[in-house]
């Protein structure tokens, strides 16, 4: 069977596995991103009300008198800072503008402080990353305002840590959830493409010869598939049956006007005595006889070429099956009083091959033999087993007396329309040969000719039994 | 001319270091000539701490060590004022310690022996507890003859109110002012509970005896010419009473806090890795008893204080930033002072 | 022979009609199944010829239904086809044998005469001339006892001249009916046989009389 090579497009259950994949992937990524900005956003909003609480712990502390702002800072203000950590604190207070106490680099805040709330900013300070929380307070020194900037900052390693500790879990969380969505993805993949396969697995179940249409129920995604597909059947049902119909009345009509001619033919040779007549109506027989078995072997090829793509396969017993042809030629033999000699083995020889390329290939086999032998030879017709078993094969050796091959080799006459250089005289198109050589081969078995000792031509076929 | 040879001697010795700060000894432990060197800078006697020298240097032959000591508020200068380079900062005072590492100046160090230390034992892996002593109280006990020994601040506020006579003049305890173990017991005390000012208004009215050490203040106490010495290191106290009944070491229950012995690597170490090399000496076990028991200062462990809830490690935390604080120590040495100088 | 030929091409019809009558058969033409039945009604025959593809329907149809009704007159189809999975459906369903078209007459003769000597044989009758006992199924000449064995185209040779008795029968029909007419005859062809056959009627009174110039026939003494 011919093979048809087509580029395969990808898989449908890769491309599936792979559009899952990345979207769980993404999704997964999302998940990632998420957790990790929700958790560092929280765990900031976090640390900066302590570091706020800290600040305002400072502020609240300060008093106004007589003679400046007293600053007390309470122990907790800054002990508080090393709960979650240990990270460095620095600090800074700054009363009417003059730095009174604290870390005087310490940056300030750039928007106005204004408010109960502290502000927060950002800084980078001592080669490190800061968080500055800065509280304003107006504390009356005598009966004058005086402007005190409460600023206290964390470097954020405890933060950048509990981070990092839930940026760890939500990765955790998002390779566990692509692990588990990738392998539900290739259930889910597994699962969609079942019917696909199911109707893959009831169609190619079928043998070659059904071509009734796919009435299996198939999911709505594959239902124009398989109309399209009982289309198709329903063409090819229908061009076969078409191509079988033609042959069949190509038959017909071609054959029935040569009847008529050659009957024709046949009613003046027997009323011309005439001796010349007679030879050239005799010619115009012959050629008639040629178109017909022209005919009959293009149609034959033509159902052959057909059938080795198609190929029905049955049991088929040879033995029955050769008894069968030798005796259909029968009267055509004896005709030219050529004998068959057969040696059939007792039991049948049961193969699994397609009938009708069989009996055409027996039949042309029989047809040459009878064609180009001897008047009054005999034809042996052989039949036996070779090898063991399963690896064993048949050989149908169809031997005649008639003129050999002549030097000619053997594989040149089997191709298409190749006659001998001394059979020039004998009725008959060239194909038969062919037609049991493309038999063989689409049997996978083998033909050849010979040369036989004493004159005469071999035919040898032969077909694996398994 | 023998004066210029020992001036010339003098400067020449002190050239090799030339420090602007002050410094109480030094002592250089040899180790072969072009042996490298560990500098040190301590606030611990060398004599106290010369047993763990030698063993690390039994340990590390090869590696000279070059100990110098220095009062508590000189080590912080010389290493926040950058005037010399020492590879290994030790000293008792946990805050100004605290505030070394925490403006930068000291460096990062792990190892096997650093991890083993209790968290509260560590802050940073800058800074590394290395011994753990409670601040007790010590009496006299000829002196408190038919009295009740306090257990509670609360009961030595009224063992003193109820009998001022007995105490007038008899009491002593470290200047906060002078002393910077003393300002941090001080401090620690007042953050701790009110019973701390209270306790000083009380003892300020009985004509307090003010002192720089742990070491004067027990010899008084021994001696007769104390008869209760407050805030006193436990491990001095352990050391010099061991054997003596006459004075007892009480360690009050409300809360008896634990003064941490730190050690930190400097930023500005010319050889950083030998003075982590002798402070994974000093947290290793060897170390430790050493430290413990040759030293006589207990080593870090954390069943001690499981086993005895009212005793409270003064926290590693930036919390100890807030009475290095100028401001609030100006603040706090006022009251202090205006509550315990009164006559 | 009376020969019934179901064809319903008229010019094959004609052309086999006019081909077998020149043999001296007598051949009626039904061009469609119902014409058949309507002759095989009105007479009996030797033997029918019969078309696959007929307009009124399909000749296996009429064979089948030939078949059940009983009747026994011999069959032979006429196809185009030549496959011999159709040679065994065709014989399957009662054709006693068939011929593809275009078909050379000898070989529609000599088949016909196989038919024949079939169903002779399973009926039991022998032939008897003058004085031999011939039987057709076993191809044998029994004189005085003694069994010679008739080889193909003796045996066809002599079945042409036992069907007319003291009729002469012309050398070029005598090729006509024993070889192909595709193939060229040697001009003594027929005198070999003939002699042939001869050598088998030795011992008997019935002979074969060369007419000069004419042809053969057979003859009793």
């Amino acid at each position: 069977m011919k093979r048809l090579w087509f580029a395969s497009s990808g898989s449908i259950r890769q491309r599936l596995i792979l559009q899952l994949l990345v979207l769980v992937a993404v999704l997964s990524w999302v998940l990632y991103l998420s957790v990790k900005t929700v958790a560092g956003s929280a765990v900031e909003t976090t640390q900066d009300a302590i570091l706020g609480s800290a600040t305002i712990a400072i502020a609240e502390e300060l008093r106004g008198g007589e003679d400046g702002v007293a600053v007390d800072i309470p122990y907790t203000a800054f002990s508080m800072l090393g709960a979650t950590g240990e990270d460095r604190v620095f600090y800074r207070i700054i009363i009417d503008g003059v730095t009174v106490t604290g870390y005087e680099d310490l940056p300030l805040a750039e928007e106005p402080l204004g408010g109960l709330s502290p502000v927060f900013y950002t800084r980078s300070y001592q080669s490190e990353t800061v968080r500055i929380a800065a509280v304003e307070r107006s504390v009356l020194v005598g009966n004058k305002p005086a402007r005190v900037e409460v600023i206290v900052g964390q470097t954020r390693s405890a933060q950048d840590a509990i981070v990092a500790q839930m940026a760890n879990r939500a990765a955790a969380l998002g390779l566990g959830f692509f692990a588990i969505a990738a392998v539900l993805s290739l259930l889910t993949a597994r699962s969609v493409l079942q019917p696909v396969r199911n109707l893959t697995e009831a169609v190619g179940r079928r043998g070659p010869q059904d071509l009734r249409p796919v009435e299996r129920p198939v999911p709505s995604e594959l239902a124009p598939l398989v109309t399209a597909l009982n289309q198709f059947i329903a063409r090819l049902s229908g061009a076969l049956t078409r191509t079988e119909t033609f042959i069949a009345e190509a038959a017909h009509h071609i054959r029935t006007p040569l009847a008529t001619l050659r009957a024709q033919a046949e009613i003046t040779l027997r009323q011309s005595p005439d001796e010349a007549t007679r030879a050239s109506l005799r010619a115009m027989i012959r050629s008639v006889d040629d178109s017909a078995r022209s005919v009959g072997q293009l149609l034959d090829h033509a159902a052959v070429v057909y059938r080795t793509d198609q190929r029905t396969e049955e049991e088929i017993d040879l033995v029955a099956l050769t008894r069968d042809i030798v005796a259909a030629f029968g009267p055509a033999a004896d005709l030219r009083d050529i004998g068959f000699d057969l040696s059939l083995p007792d039991a049948p020889i049961v193969m699994t091959a397609d009938r009708l390329l069989l009996e055409s290939a027996i039949r042309n086999l029989l047809d040459n033999a009878v064609k180009y032998s001897a008047l009054e030879g005999r034809i042996s017709v052989g039949l036996a087993l070779e090898g063991e078993g399963g690896a064993g094969l048949v050989r149908l050796k169809v031997c005649d007396r008639g003129r050999g091959l002549s030097g000619t080799r053997s594989s040149t006459l089997t191709g298409r329309f190749r006659r001998g250089s001394n059979v020039a005289d004998v009725v008959g198109s060239g194909l038969g040969l062919t037609i049991v050589r493309e038999v063989a081969i689409a049997h996978g078995g083998d033909f050849r000719l010979t040369e036989r000792d004493g004159g005469g031509t071999c035919a040898d076929l032969s077909l694996p039994l398994g | 001319m023998r004066r210029l040879v020992l001036a010339l001697g003098l400067i020449l010795s002190c050239a090799t270091v030339a420090p602007a700060f002050e410094i109480e000894e030094e002592r250089v432990f040899d180790a072969g000539s072009g042996a490298p060197e560990v500098r040190i800078l301590s606030t611990t006697d060398t004599e106290i701490f010369a047993p763990l020298v030698v063993a690390f240097q039994m340990a590390n032959p090869g590696i000279a060590v070059r100990y110098t000591v220095a009062s508590t508020t000189e080590v912080y200068k010389a290493i926040a004022g950058h005037e010399a380079a020492f590879d290994l900062v030790v000293s008792s005072a946990m805050d100004l310690q605290m505030k070394l590492a925490n403006d930068g100046y000291a460096r990062e160090h792990r190892s096997a022996e650093t991890a083993a230390l209790p968290d509260w034992a560590r802050w940073r892996d800058q800074l590394f507890a290395f011994a753990q002593e409670p601040v007790v109280l010590i009496a006299s006990r000829p002196e408190l003859e038919g009295l009740t020994l306090p257990r509670t601040r609360a009961d030595l506020i009224t063992l003193l109110r109820d009998n001022p006579e007995r105490f007038d003049g008899r009491i002593g305890t470290y200047d906060p002012n002078r002393s910077g173990a003393g300002y941090l017991f001080a401090t620690q005390d007042a953050r701790q509970s009110d019973t701390f000012w209270r306790l000083t208004e009380v003892m300020g009215g009985l004509s307090p005896k003010l002192y720089d050490g742990s070491g004067a203040m027990i010899t008084d106490v021994q001696a007769g010419k104390l008869a209760l010495a407050y805030n006193v290191l436990g491990s001095y106290a352990a050391a010099q009473l061991a054997g003596d009944p006459s004075a007892v070491l009480i360690e009050l229950e409300d809360f008896t806090n634990v003064l941490l012995r730190s050690a930190l690597i400097s930023r500005d170490a010319t050889r950083p890795e030998l003075g982590a090399l002798f402070l994974d000496f000093m947290l290793s076990d060897e170390g430790q008893t050493l430290i413990d028991r040759r030293a006589g200062l207990p080593r870090i462990d954390p069943a001690t204080l499981a086993s005895a809830g009212h005793r409270r490690p003064i926290r590693l935390d930036p919390g100890l930033l807030v009475f290095v604080d100028p401001l609030k120590r100006q603040r706090f040495l006022r009251e202090w002072t205006a509550a315990m100088v009164r006559r | 022979m009376r020969f019934l030929l179901v064809e319903d091409n008229p010019d094959l019809a004609r052309s086999v009609q006019t081909r077998l009558s020149l043999d001296g058969h007598a051949v009626d033409w039904a061009a469609s199944l119902a014409d058949a039945e309507d002759h095989l009604a009105a007479s009996g025959y030797d033997l029918i010829l019969l078309d696959i593809m007929l307009p009124d329907g399909d000749g296996r149809d009429f064979l089948a239904a030939h078949r059940r009704a009983k009747r026994d007159t011999p069959v032979i189809v006429m196809t185009a086809r030549s496959a011999v999975s159709d040679r065994v459906a065709l014989l399957d369903t009662g054709a006693d044998d068939y011929i593809t078209k275009p078909f050379d007459f000898a070989e529609l003769e000599a088949r016909v005469r196989a038919v024949l000597r079939r169903r002779m044989g399973a009926a039991q009758s022998l032939q008897t001339y003058a004085d031999l006992t011939f039987d057709p199924l076993s191809a044998t000449i029994t004189i005085a006892g003694d069994s010679r064995e008739l080889r193909s185209r003796e045996l066809r040779l002599f079945e042409i001249l036992l069907s007319g008795p003291d009729r002469i029968f012309s050398k070029a029909q005598l090729v006509d009916r024993l070889f192909s007419a595709a193939e060229a005859v040697s001009d003594n062809a027929i005198e070999v046989y003939v002699g042939r056959l001869r050598k088998k009627l030795e011992g008997s009174r019935a002979r074969i009389e060369t007419v000069r110039g004419v042809g053969y026939r057979l003859t009793a003494q």
